[in-house]
C-alpha cells in the first residue's frame, strides 16, 4: 500500500484532536483527564505519603509508584477482566520511568508519591495518554519536576513516518510499526521508547523527530490546561 | 478516647443544621452523563452526587445459560474501589468494602428485576446474553452505593445490542435495539449519626456513623433490597423509619429518568 | 537577556522565568546553565534579583517553628504521637507538653487523650522528615476543643492567615467563631451558631480558589459584610 491520505483525513504531522483538563478528582492532591482521538485518560495522584513497609522505602528520596489500568469495559471488543495482566504492569512500569527523572523527591525521603490512571476508553496511544495526564497530575499535586514530560506515539505505515496512529492505522493488515515516545521537550531527553514492528535506522530518526514536534503539540495542551485551573474570574457575590 | 470532631457534629445536629446546609432528607446536586466511553462501552454513563463521581459501562457477551435457567440471560455486577477516588482506597483484588458495593448495586437490581432476563434469552438451553456491569468511583466524596446505582441503571439504559454475525457478538457495531428493562429500582442510603437519619452523606459525615442502611425500592413503592452496615443496632421502629423515608425519596430520584 | 516573565505571572513546570546570570534561584527554581526554570505551578516572585516561585499547590512540608494542628494517635511510655498529615507521626515528649512536672507512673490520657486534636509547634524536624518533635509549651498552642475541621492547601494558609492575621480576624469578627490554622493547612473552627460557622467555612474555601487573584481582601470584606448581613 501507498499510503498518500490518512484514513482520518489529517496530515501525516497532526495529532488527533486533544482535549485536558487538571484538578478532576477533587479528594487527590493532584489530578489531570487527558483526551486524544477517543482515548480518554484520568490520573490522580496521592502524596508524598507513607510507604509500607518501611523497610522497603528509600531513606534519601521518595519513590513514584505509578498504577495503570483499563476499565474493563474501555477496549474496542471483549470486556477485559479486571485486575492487573501482564500489559498493564509493564505499562506502570514504563510510565514510573517515563516520569521519574524529571521529578525532585529528594525533599521527601522514606515516602511514596502514588500516581493511578485509569482508562475510560481506549482508541489507540493508550500508554502516551496515561503519560501526558499523569505529567498534569504530578504538575498539580506540586511535585518539583524539571519539566513536563509529553508523550505521544510515531508509525511507519505504508512507507510513511505519521505522527499519533489511529486504531486503524495501528491494526493495519499490511502491518504498522509502532514507536511510543514520552520526552521532555525542554531538555529534550526521551525517557520512554518503546517499538513495535519494522523500522530502518534513518526512518527511525525522522520518526524522533516527528515525534518530538508531537510532543510540544501536546505541551501547549498540558501547559493550558494548569493555567487554565487558575484563570478563572473571580466570582462577586 | 475522645473525639471532639463527633461532639461537634452531634451538637450542629442537635440544632437541626448539617454541615453543608441541606436538610437531613436532602440529596445533593444529580448529574446524569451517558455515552461517555460510546466507542468502547455497548452502554456507558457518569453520575455525579455532588462531588462524589463514578462512571459505569455494559458489555455483552453470548454464553451458554445456567442449567437451572435455560430460559434466560443473566447479569454480572462488579464494581471496584479505586484508589485514584480517595486517600483511605489501596491497589489490589477487591476488599470486603468493595464487594459489599459489588454485591448491593446487583442486588437491587437483580431482586428489582431492572432487566427482563427471559428477553436475554437467545436459543433455550444454547444461547443466552451476558450483560456485564463494571462500576467504577472517580471520586468519593461520600454515598457510594447510591451513585453506583444510579451509574449502573443509566448505562443499562444507554446500552444498545451489539451487532451478531454467524452467532458471535461483532463490537463496535451497535444495533439500535435498546436492552429490556423492566422495572425502574432505586436505592436510598441513609445513616443514623446520633439520632438523626441522615440521606446521602458526604464522606465527612461517614466517619461518624453509627448505622448505615440502603434500602432498593420499586415504582410501586414495594422493597426490593435491603443493606445494613455500620457498628451499631437499629431498633425495628428506626428501620420503618427509614424504610419510609427511603420511599419518599426514591420517589422524587424516578424524576432523574424521565 | 535578563527576566522572561514578570512579577506574580502564573508559571508551570519547566518554564523559563530568565535568562543569564543576572538572576538568581531561590524557592521552586532551578537554575540550568544559564536559564532559570519554575519548578511548579504557581505565581513568580522577584525580589530583588532572586526569582521564586509561590506554589499553589502541593502538600505541606514541616518546617521548625511552624505552627500545626493534628490529632493524637497514640500514647507511649513517655509521651504521645500525633498524626497531622504528613506521612510520619509527630512526636509530643513528656516534658514538651505542659508546664507542670508530669510523674514516671503518670497516666498521660489525662493530659492528651487518643482521639484529641491539639494546635502545637515543630521544634524539630530530622531525619529528612522522618522525626517530628512537637510542643505544646507556650503561648500559640493549645488542645482543641469540639469544632469542625477544613483542609486547605498547605500554600493557601498564608492567605487564610493574612498580613499579621488581618484576614481571619477579619473571618472571626465578622461570624463570632472561634478559628485556629495550621500551616499544614489543617484549620479548626467552633461557632455558637452553625449559620455563622457555615458562612466561615465558605468564606475559607472562598480564599483557597481566588487567593492568587488580585483584591482578595476588598473581596472577602465584601463577601462577609453581604452573607452575615443577610443572617444579621
Amino acid at each position: 500500500m501507498v499510503y498518500t491520505q490518512r484514513f482520518d483525513g489529517r496530515k501525516f504531522d497532526e495529532c488527533r484532536p486533544m482535549s485536558a483538563k487538571v484538578g478532576v478528582v477533587e479528594r487527590a492532591t493532584g489530578s489531570a483527564m487527558f483526551r486524544i482521538g477517543k482515548t480518554y485518560a484520568v490520573a490522580a495522584v496521592y502524596g508524598p505519603r507513607g510507604f509500607y513497609p518501611q523497610a522497603l522505602a528509600n531513606p534519601t528520596r521518595g519513590v513514584l509508584r505509578c498504577n495503570y489500568n483499563m476499565m474493563a469495559f474501555s477496549g474496542a471488543g471483549e470486556r477485559v477482566r479486571p485486575g492487573p495482566s501482564r500489559r498493564s504492569k509493564e505499562i506502570s512500569l514504563v510510565t514510573e520511568k517515563a516520569l521519574a527523572p524529571v521529578l525532585d523527591l529528594t525533599g521527601f525521603p522514606g515516602t511514596v508519591v502514588d500516581v493511578f490512571i485509569e482508562l475510560i476508553q481506549t482508541d489507540a496511544g493508550t500508554r502516551c495518554a496515561g503519560i501526558c495526564a499523569a505529567a498534569m497530575a504530578l504538575a498539580d499535586a506540586g511535585i518539583p519536576m524539571k519539566d513536563l514530560v509529553s508523550s505521544v506515539a510515531v508509525g511507519r505505515i505504508g512507507g510513511k513516518i505519521v505522527l499519533d496512529l489511529s486504531k486503524e492505522e495501528e491494526d493495519h493488515p499490511e502491518g504498522a510499526t509502532d514507536v511510543a515516545v514520552a520526552m521532555s521537550t525542554r531538555m529534550n531527553t526521551i525517557n520512554l521508547l518503546q517499538m513495535d514492528g519494522e523500522i530502518s535506522a534513518e526512518e527511525l530518526k525522522e520518526a524522533l523527530v516527528l515525534v518530538k514536534k508531537g510532543c510540544e503539540q501536546i505541551k501547549q495542551v498540558q501547559i493550558k490546561a494548569l493555567r487554565e485551573k487558575y484563570q478563572q474570574e473571580a466570582k462577586h457575590e | 478516647m475522645n473525639n471532639p470532631l463527633r461532639e461537634h457534629i452531634l451538637a450542629t445536629f442537635a440544632k437541626d443544621v448539617r454541615y453543608d446546609g441541606r436538610k437531613f432528607d436532602q440529596y445533593r446536586p444529580i448529574e446524569i452523563e451517558y455515552k461517555i466511553s460510546s466507542k468502547s462501552a455497548e452502554g456507558s454513563a457518569r453520575v455525579k452526587i455532588g462531588k462524589t463521581e463514578v462512571v459505569a459501562g455494559v458489555k455483552l457477551e453470548i454464553g451458554e445459560p445456567y442449567a437451572d435457567r435455560p430460559n434466560e440471560g443473566t447479569l454480572m455486577v462488579n464494581a471496584e474501589l479505586l484508589p485514584m477516588s480517595s486517600p483511605e482506597y489501596e491497589s489490589g483484588p477487591p476488599g470486603f468494602d468493595a464487594i459489599e458495593l459489588s454485591r448491593v448495586v446487583d442486588r437491587v437490581l437483580r431482586e428489582g428485576a431492572a432487566l427482563d432476563f427471559e428477553k436475554l434469552c437467545i436459543e433455550p438451553g444454547k444461547k443466552m446474553w451476558i450483560v456485564l456491569v463494571d462500576i467504577y468511583p472517580i471520586n468519593d466524596a461520600g454515598n457510594l452505593f447510591d451513585a453506583a446505582l444510579l451509574a449502573a441503571l443509566a448505562a443499562l439504559k444507554d446500552a444498545r445490542f451489539p451487532k451478531v454475525e454467524d452467532g458471535n457478538v461483532v463490537y463496535g457495531h451497535p444495533t439500535t435495539t435498546p436492552l429490556p428493562m423492566k422495572h425502574l429500582p432505586l436505592s436510598c442510603t441513609i445513616l443514623k449519626i446520633g439520632d438523626k437519619f441522615v440521606v446521602d452523606p458526604t464522606d465527612v459525615e461517614r466517619d461518624f456513623e453509627d448505622a448505615r442502611l440502603t434500602v432498593g425500592t420499586l415504582d410501586n413503592g414495594m422493597i426490593c433490597a435491603l443493606q445494613k452496615g455500620g457498628e451499631t443496632g437499629l431498633t425495628p421502629e428506626e428501620v420503618a423509619q427509614m424504610v419510609t423515608l427511603a420511599q419518599q425519596k426514591t420517589k422524587e430520584l424516578r424524576g432523574l429518568f424521565r | 537577556m535578563g527576566l522572561l516573565v514578570q512579577d506574580k505571572d502564573i508559571v508551570v513546570p519547566g518554564q523559563e522565568l530568565a535568562e543569564g546570570m543576572d538572576y538568581l534561584p531561590s524557592t521552586d527554581v532551578l537554575r540550568e546553565k544559564d536559564k532559570l526554570v519554575s519548578m511548579k505551578v504557581g505565581l513568580v516572585s522577584i525580589n530583588n534579583r532572586f526569582v521564586k516561585v509561590v506554589s499553589l499547590s502541593g502538600k505541606y512540608l514541616p518546617k521548625r517553628e511552624d505552627i500545626v494542628i493534628g490529632r493524637v494517635s497514640s500514647i507511649g511510655l513517655s509521651g504521645w504521637r500525633v498524626d497531622f498529615g504528613w506521612p510520619f507521626e509527630a512526636n509530643i515528649s513528656v516534658r514538651d507538653a505542659v508546664a507542670e512536672f508530669i510523674e514516671k507512673t503518670a497516666d498521660l490520657s489525662k493530659y492528651f487523650a487518643i482521639g484529641d486534636w491539639v494546635l502545637a509547634q515543630i521544634t524539630n524536624v530530622a531525619g529528612g522528615g522522618k522525626i517530628i518533635d512537637l510542643s505544646m509549651r507556650g503561648p500559640s498552642v493549645r488542645k482543641l476543643g469540639p469544632g469542625r475541621l477544613l483542609r486547605v492547601t498547605s500554600a493557601k494558609v498564608p492567605r487564610v492567615i493574612g498580613k499579621q492575621g488581618s484576614m481571619i480576624s477579619l473571618i472571626k469578627d465578622a461570624t463570632q467563631c472561634k478559628i485556629s490554622v495550621g500551616q499544614n493547612g489543617f484549620v479548626w473552627l467552633s461557632g455558637e451558631d452553625p449559620a455563622m460557622e457555615a458562612i466561615a467555612v465558605h468564606a475559607i474555601e472562598k480564599i483557597e480558589a481566588e487567593s492568587h487573584i488580585s483584591g482578595l481582601t476588598d473581596r472577602m470584606k465584601a463577601f462577609l459584610d453581604a452573607a452575615v448581613g443577610v443572617k444579621a
